[in-house]
């Protein structure tokens, strides 16, 4: 049942990403509802799959590499839907959907296999930590998504050529916002996944820090987004190095996701 | 009649004497007072001034509304290298053309129609319109909307403005609340900061090296003069920067917009240079966040949407082109004989048809009594006819003739059938 859920919900993800990359192609508006439809579609079969997945586990899934990363896709799906609510950006779900089913790729790779939690997980805070900070990374993944796009477009602005991207990717403008609009909900969510962290460790190892190379690795990311808004705010940094930085945040921050912990094996 | 000045036959130190900006009034009252003007209307833009008039006088008509016009600020035959002059036909073509923005500078631009629209209605709050004229500029509008809805001429990058603003677009996002300058002055410079202000840009601020052109010029963008020190210090509170001045030097350098990137926290900056020789150095587009076009590059923009325009432009010809015959049409049976004519066909038709029926019913008529009910039906519709007829032959003042004519044909619904063809014209 669970693995069923799953490939429909892989299926669905795929087909929304190769009907906007359809899109981005032929840029013809119907073919662009349908694939907002399909991810819609997809959104919600994969919250089902999530639901599903909490019951047959017992706990909140979030302990294994397969539902991370599940997860961390979901959150990407949902957030781009909310920012189509909230404005409009061209052809930004073409890229942001190859992303996420390329997360899927790697979910699908990965065991889904229920295993038995480790004490130190079982702690209320820890599903609330992880989920936080899940859900920052996917909008700082967005952040990357539009900064990709940023230098693209301004690629040809500059150089003067005006190729394949010109016509189809939006204003320099638009998508600086975007980049804004992404890590002033991503940074605070960031925040807050690490201060619950913190008050997780220090509930379950009793210290709120131990240098552990995870640890590390998530500061360093936090200060690099800190570093980028607090250039934005007070330098004015915008365009091309802002998102130059967020690129090599993100980078950083998957890092992070991937290094090992002292304290568990994959995770 | 169409006489009138535009930016292709007069420059601009032609086109400024011709200005008449201060009382909206005068122009009329003067025109009016023209024998043989009967119906006129007056547009006057910054590329174009033009009196179109409808008169019975011909060539006496448009020597004193040329007069008019220069005002005694030249001579007959010097004005003649400026103006032209449509009559009929041709006049009509142009009032089309310059309605739908094909005959504008910026080819496709929406302002053109307003301020058509404005004339007319100054003139007709005048009352300075009549028949021909309120039917001709109704059709100018409609012929202009079939265009630009028939049309994407209003749409794709048509000239170097269209390029600079497309990529303004491609910068900016919105264009609205942003501010232009324009250093020194030309008409291609010129036409971009107008096709900016269309694009609802918020402010255009010029600035030249006599401040007195730099006055003028801003009046025409209703925007803000400066002298050309302060172009530099200004960079920090504009957008986008239209360089055309006649300088044989560059006038920016990297070095002057380095600093004033960091006043103005690396918002992007637009610089449009069409100045030959180049008024900007080539080195500002390595400058993060400012973006350099020089002439060339625009062109290469405009080579992308060219052959687009060009097909364009030639559907949007075309519409212009069946709807003059449509409009000459409905002119020529503006007159008594056809007028007559359609009256006394649309009196046998009925005569016709009426006797059809009521023959149809008395099948026991002899052939000679036939011919007398037919002849009597035709009589009697020759008689009421009579008077009618004689009203229209009267002789009357040409204005009056065509009032006369029009409400006739209303009475007899003579432009039923033609109504129908182009039923959206009123």
């Amino acid at each position: 049942m669970g693995d069923l859920l799953f490939k429909g919900t892989f299926l669905l993800y795929l087909l929304s990403t190769i009907i906007y990359s359809v899109f981005f192609f032929s840029q013809n508006k119907t073919v662009r509802k349908t694939a907002r439809m399909f991810l819609l579609g997809a959104g919600i079969f994969h919250t089902i799959y999530l639901i599903f997945r909490y019951f047959e586990a017992g706990h909140t899934p979030l302990t294994s590499n397969h539902d991370i990363v599940s997860f961390f896709s979901w959150a990407m799906a949902w957030g781009f839907l909310s920012f189509r609510w909230r404005y409009q950006i061209k052809n930004f779900g073409s890229f942001v959907s190859i992303l996420i089913t390329l997360q899927l790729i790697v979910a699908a790779m990965s065991s889904s296999e229920v295993r038995e939690l480790q004490p130190e997980l079982q702690n209320i805070l820890f599903p609330i930590h992880a989920s936080i900070i899940i859900t920052a990374i996917a909008f700082l993944a967005m952040a990357f998504c539009g900064a990709i796009m940023y230098l693209l477009q301004e690629r040809e602005l500059k150089s003067k050529r005006f190729g394949f991207f010109f016509s189809r990717l939006p204003s320099l403008d638009a998508l600086d916002t975007l980049n804004h609009h992404c890590l002033s909900i991503g940074f605070p969510l960031l925040t807050l996944g690490m201060i619950t962290g913190l008050i997780w460790s220090k509930q379950v190892f009793g210290s709120f820090w131990s240098w552990d190379p995870k640890e590390t690795y998530s500061l360093i990311t936090w200060l690099l987004y800190a570093a980028i808004l607090h250039q934005r705010f007070t330098v004015g940094w915008r365009g091309r190095r802002i998102a130059f930085f967020t690129i090599i945040g993100f980078v950083v921050s998957l890092i992070t996701f991937w290094v090992p912990s002292y304290h568990f094996t994959g995770l | 009649m169409l006489l009138g000045v535009n930016h292709k036959t007069a420059p601009v130190e032609i086109r400024e004497r011709l200005a008449f900006s201060n009382d909206p009034g005068v122009p009329y009252r003067e025109l009016k007072a023209i024998p043989g003007c009967e119906e006129f209307t007056f547009l006057s833009t910054c590329n174009r001034v033009e009196v179109l008039f409808v008169s019975s006088k011909g060539d006496e008509t448009e020597r004193k509304v040329r007069d008019f016009l220069f005002a005694g600020s030249m001579s007959y035959d010097e004005a003649g290298k400026y103006v032209y002059l449509y009559k009929g036909e041709e006049a009509i073509q142009h009032l089309f053309r310059v309605g739908a923005s094909l005959d504008s500078m910026v080819v496709g631009e929406p302002q053109i129609l307003g301020q058509l629209k404005d004339a007319y209605r100054t003139s007709s709050d005048q009352s300075c319109t009549g028949v021909i004229l309120n039917r001709l500029l109704h059709k100018a509008f409609s012929v202009a909307k079939r265009v630009r809805t028939e049309t994407a001429i209003g749409s794709s990058a048509v000239s170097i403005s269209y390029a600079a603003v497309e990529l303004a677009k491609k910068i900016f996002g919105n264009l609205k609340g942003k501010r232009a300058m324009l250093a020194g002055a030309g008409e291609m410079a010129e036409l971009a900061a107008q096709h900016l202000l269309n694009q609802g840009i918020a402010e255009v601020v010029v600035a030249n090296r006599t401040f007195e052109r730099a006055v003028n010029l801003a009046r025409c963008f209703n925007g803000k003069p400066l002298a050309f020190e302060e172009l530099v210090p200004e960079l920090a509170h504009v957008d986008i920067l239209i360089s055309s001045t006649g300088a044989p030097d560059l006038i920016l350098h990297k070095e002057d917009v380095k600093p004033i990137m960091k006043k103005r926290r690396n918002r992007p900056l637009f610089l449009i240079d069409i100045a030959v020789p180049r008024d900007l150095d080539s080195k500002l587009n390595d400058l993060d966040n400012v973006y350099l076009y020089g002439i060339d590059d625009l062109n290469n923009v405009i080579d992308i949407n060219k052959s687009e325009r060009d097909k364009e432009a030639v559907r949007a010809e075309r519409i212009v082109t069946e709807e003059v015959l449509k409009f000459m049409l409905w002119l020529g049976s503006m007159e008594v004989t056809p007028t007559i004519v359609a009256l006394r066909e649309q009196a046998q038709e009925i005569c016709r048809d009426e006797i059809s029926r009521t023959l149809a019913n008395c099948k026991d008529l002899s052939p000679k009594d036939q011919k007398s009910i037919e002849k009597m039906a035709s009589a009697i519709s020759n008689k009421l006819m009579h008077h009618p007829i004689l009203f229209l032959k009267g002789e009357d003042a040409p204005e009056d003739q065509r009032r006369k004519l029009a409400i006739f044909r209303k009475m007899f619904s003579l432009d039923s059938v033609s109504r129908q063809d182009n039923g959206e014209s009123d």
